[in-house]
């Protein structure tokens, strides 16, 4: 009688080294200074954690419309309610104000195809963002045609102003920083020289010195009497600004593109302008987009600047309705909503860039 | 397309009309791009000089040389209201280069910390680093000193209610205040070991380095270095019978007399820029550490090096090469970003020199060319430092 070897059921591998035991072992607890981080650093967040959720939440303040509704340990949210139309609107006309919702919904039904792989019409929606759209919402936010009220630029502020100056820094700066980039590879010494100092110049100088400069030498450049509102002076600084750090953005891009590429339009017989708008600027600027995202998240949080030259984006609503009598130590409260605000765009768009980062990653980089 | 009639046996090309030369149009090109520029800035320069003429500006530099009669929060030269244009120039440099200098030491440190925190192997201190990074470079700068300044330190108590340590450190909403030294004599010999160590320590680097090459075997700088840096001037500062003594903060009625001060704008600038260019380089560091193929390390570790050694001798010098690049872009974008120290009173040059004197004195054109100046070299010089230890770094090839 032989009986063929039974080799015993595998063991099931020891606890601790799978499950949530075994992931806490191996990541909370793998040396005992690692032990200690966990435990000092766990309880520090809960702690914290507590205490702003408790400030934030639990003894925040929500009902009621002043001052006095306001009266225990926690946050103070009735301010950011009440003053939630500034934030958002500046001193736009209330009877007026559905003129911005427009542009509000306009804007997201064009930017939200984007965020999808084989949306309808995307491309179609991308040239309208970039060109029908200015054009409607200056017409619809300035007003005085085709019936609209006219609206007085220094009315403008809050959130509506923080994407108006984002919005025109970008769309203007793109096609000038096109044109520096390409004009910084060119092969004429003198075209080259000019482009360089332009972007180099621009991206030396912090853009508080350019905001300055726009709003009190702009005035001296220019023949007596000719005289232009705040806004577009912010704009110009921004836009100039900004194009050198898009021209910067593009060269990357024109330098990624092979040798080859040129050449082969080239030996098309295609003309330089030609050979750039339909072999190399395509190719090169579907590189860049992360990198275009990247800035405009820059610049996003750069347009908090123009407070300090009397503009009220959100940052400087907040700013100046907390030093607003009416209301008492409601900093905290207003930084933090105007920072939940500016953090809610930043992120979804650093996430929007990471993503078409890894999309356009063709695997080429080791 | 239009053709080009070609002639002969192709030996050679015809020349083309001048308008399709390429030489030609390139010169013509050129040319019309400096005609227009000069038309440009003569436009300018007329329109400024009728402007300021109208306005009863002189131009030149002339102002500088004027009685100031504004006081400024902090100086770190002597400066009263009698001094001149000129030295409120001086003054609101130097604090712009304070903030600069000691925002960039302790954002690189605070940044490295951050960085290498994100790839832990612990759970807590990864997640930590991330949300970190996440929540504190996707809110504005000036959100952020805002609410340092505004939420923060001036919500600290009054003078007399201080928080106190031991009645030496006060915090309060004046600012932070501690002892004084007060250097006694004899307290330069300490100073020159302290630079006597400095030296000895880049003679030992040198040496170390040789002797590797030679030998193999490897010296344990650091460990020498941080005895040198810290012995050397404590034997020197003993030897002279420890001349130092402090001035304490006295507590009075109304204010805190003695000692020395921070004051909150500075506090608040300073820490804002940190926490802020600290999570971008902390993103710098990641991305170079990750860079760094696995591949390295396990060679490293086949060829028996201990883990500090990988890390030091394998991982950080090629991690160093993806490091420095957008390392110093964070450098440029921190000095450029401490001008936003106008919109707290922190007297920096922007402040200072681009605000209240230009608006006392209305030269705009010279004083914004100035600052801008300022700014440019200052850029040049930190792209140039940084040009030089990247160079040094960098991987030579064949």
């Amino acid at each position: 009688m032989t009986t063929a070897w039974q080799p015993s059921p595998n063991l099931p591998p020891p606890a601790s080294t799978v499950g949530a035991v075994g992931w806490a072992r191996s990541n909370l607890f793998s040396t005992w200074l690692s032990s200690v981080f966990t435990v000092v650093l766990t309880l520090v967040t809960v702690y914290f954690l507590w205490q702003i959720l408790d400030w934030g939440i639990f003894s925040a303040d929500l009902a009621g419309n002043d001052q006095s509704a306001c009266d225990g340990d926690g946050a103070c949210w009735v301010f950011v309610k009440d003053r939630f139309n500034f934030f958002i609107y500046g001193f736009y006309p209330d009877a007026e104000q559905w003129r911005v919702n427009v542009m509000f919904i306009l804007l997201a039904a064009l930017i939200f195809p984007q965020f999808f792989e084989n949306a309808p019409y995307k491309k179609a929606l991308g040239w309208i963002f970039l060109t029908a759209y200015p054009v409607v919402s200056g017409v619809l936010l300035l007003g005085g045609a085709f019936g609209l009220e006219f609206v007085d630029t220094d009315k403008w502020g809050g959130l509506m102003l923080t994407l108006v100056l984002s919005y025109v820094g970008i769309v203007a700066a793109l096609p000038i920083g096109i044109l520096l980039a390409l004009g910084r590879r060119s092969e004429m010494p003198v075209i080259r020289t000019i482009c360089v100092a332009f972007i180099e110049l621009w991206r030396g100088v912090p853009l508080i010195s350019v905001l300055f400069m726009a709003s009190v030498m702009l005035p001296l450049f220019l023949p007596e009497g000719t005289n232009f509102n705040k806004l577009l002076r912010a704009l110009i600084g921004i836009t100039m600004f900004q194009s050198a750090y898009m021209a910067e953005v593009v060269r990357g891009g024109l330098q990624a593109i092979p040798r080859g590429q040129y050449e082969a339009a080239a030996a098309l017989g295609l003309g330089y302008w030609r050979s750039m708008w339909l072999v190399i600027l395509p190719q090169a600027l579907k590189l860049v987009i992360p990198g275009i995202v990247n800035t405009f998240i820059a610049l996003f949080k750069d347009t908090t600047l123009v407070l300090i030259i009397g503009l009220f984006e959100v940052l400087g609503g907040v700013q100046s309705a907390i030093i607003d009598p009416a209301w008492q130590n409601v900093a905290a409260e207003g930084f933090f909503f105007a920072a939940f605000v500016y953090w809610i765009f930043c992120f979804g768009m650093s996430r929007y860039s990471q993503a078409l980062e890894r999309k356009l990653d063709t695997g080429h980089n080791r | 397309m239009a053709d080009q009639p070609t002639s002969g046996g192709g030996s050679q090309p015809s020349k083309p009309p001048p308008w399709n030369d390429p030489a030609v149009r390139s010169i013509v090109f050129q040319v019309l791009a400096l005609v227009v520029l000069g038309w440009f800035f003569w436009t300018i320069l007329n329109n400024t000089l009728a402007n300021m003429e109208r306005r009863g500006i002189s131009t030149g530099f002339a102002f500088l040389d004027r009685a100031a009669g504004f006081g400024i929060l902090m100086s770190l030269i002597p400066y009263d209201e009698s001094n001149s244009y000129g030295r409120t120039f001086v003054v609101g440099l130097l604090n712009t280069v304070l903030v600069a200098f000691l925002g960039i030491i302790l954002a690189t440190v605070l940044g490295f910390v951050l960085g290498v925190a994100r790839l832990s192997n612990n759970w807590v201190i990864a997640k930590l680093a991330t949300v970190y990074v996440e929540v504190v470079r996707n809110i504005p700068l000036l959100l952020q000193i805002f609410f340092w300044y505004i939420a923060v330190l001036q919500a600290l108590p009054g003078i007399r209610q201080s928080i106190t340590v031991g009645d030496a450190f006060y915090l309060n909403n004046r600012g932070f205040f501690f002892p004084k030294p007060i250097f006694g004599d004899g307290f330069g010999l300490v100073w020159i070991a302290l630079i006597v160590a400095v030296a000895a320590i880049v003679c030992l680097r040198k040496w170390a380095r040789q002797r590797l090459d030679r030998t193999g075997q490897l010296f344990p700088v650091i460990y020498v270095s941080i005895g040198l840096i810290i012995g050397l001037p404590l034997l020197a500062f003993l030897a002279m019978g420890a001349p130092l003594s402090f001035e304490f903060a006295e507590l009075q009625r109304f204010r805190l007399a003695g000692g020395a001060s921070v004051i909150p704008e500075l506090m608040a600038l300073l820490w804002a820029l940190t926490m802020y260019t600290a999570a971008f380089i902390a993103e710098i560091v990641r991305a170079g550490i990750l860079a760094v193929s696995h591949g390295q390390t396990e060679a490293s570790r086949a060829l028996g090096l201990k883990n500090s050694q990988t890390l030091q001798l394998v991982v950080i010098p090629q991690a160093m090469r993806v490091i420095i690049p957008p390392l110093t872009s964070q450098y440029l974008n921190l000095t450029k970003n401490s001008s936003l120290a106008t919109a707290i009173g922190y007297p920096d040059l922007v402040a200072v020199f681009m605000g209240t004197t230009l608006n006392q004195t209305g030269q705009a054109v010279e004083i914004v060319a100035m600052t801008m100046a300022v700014y440019l070299t200052i850029s040049l010089l930190i792209s140039l430092v940084m040009n030089i230890y990247n160079r040094r770094m960098a991987l030579v090839e064949r």
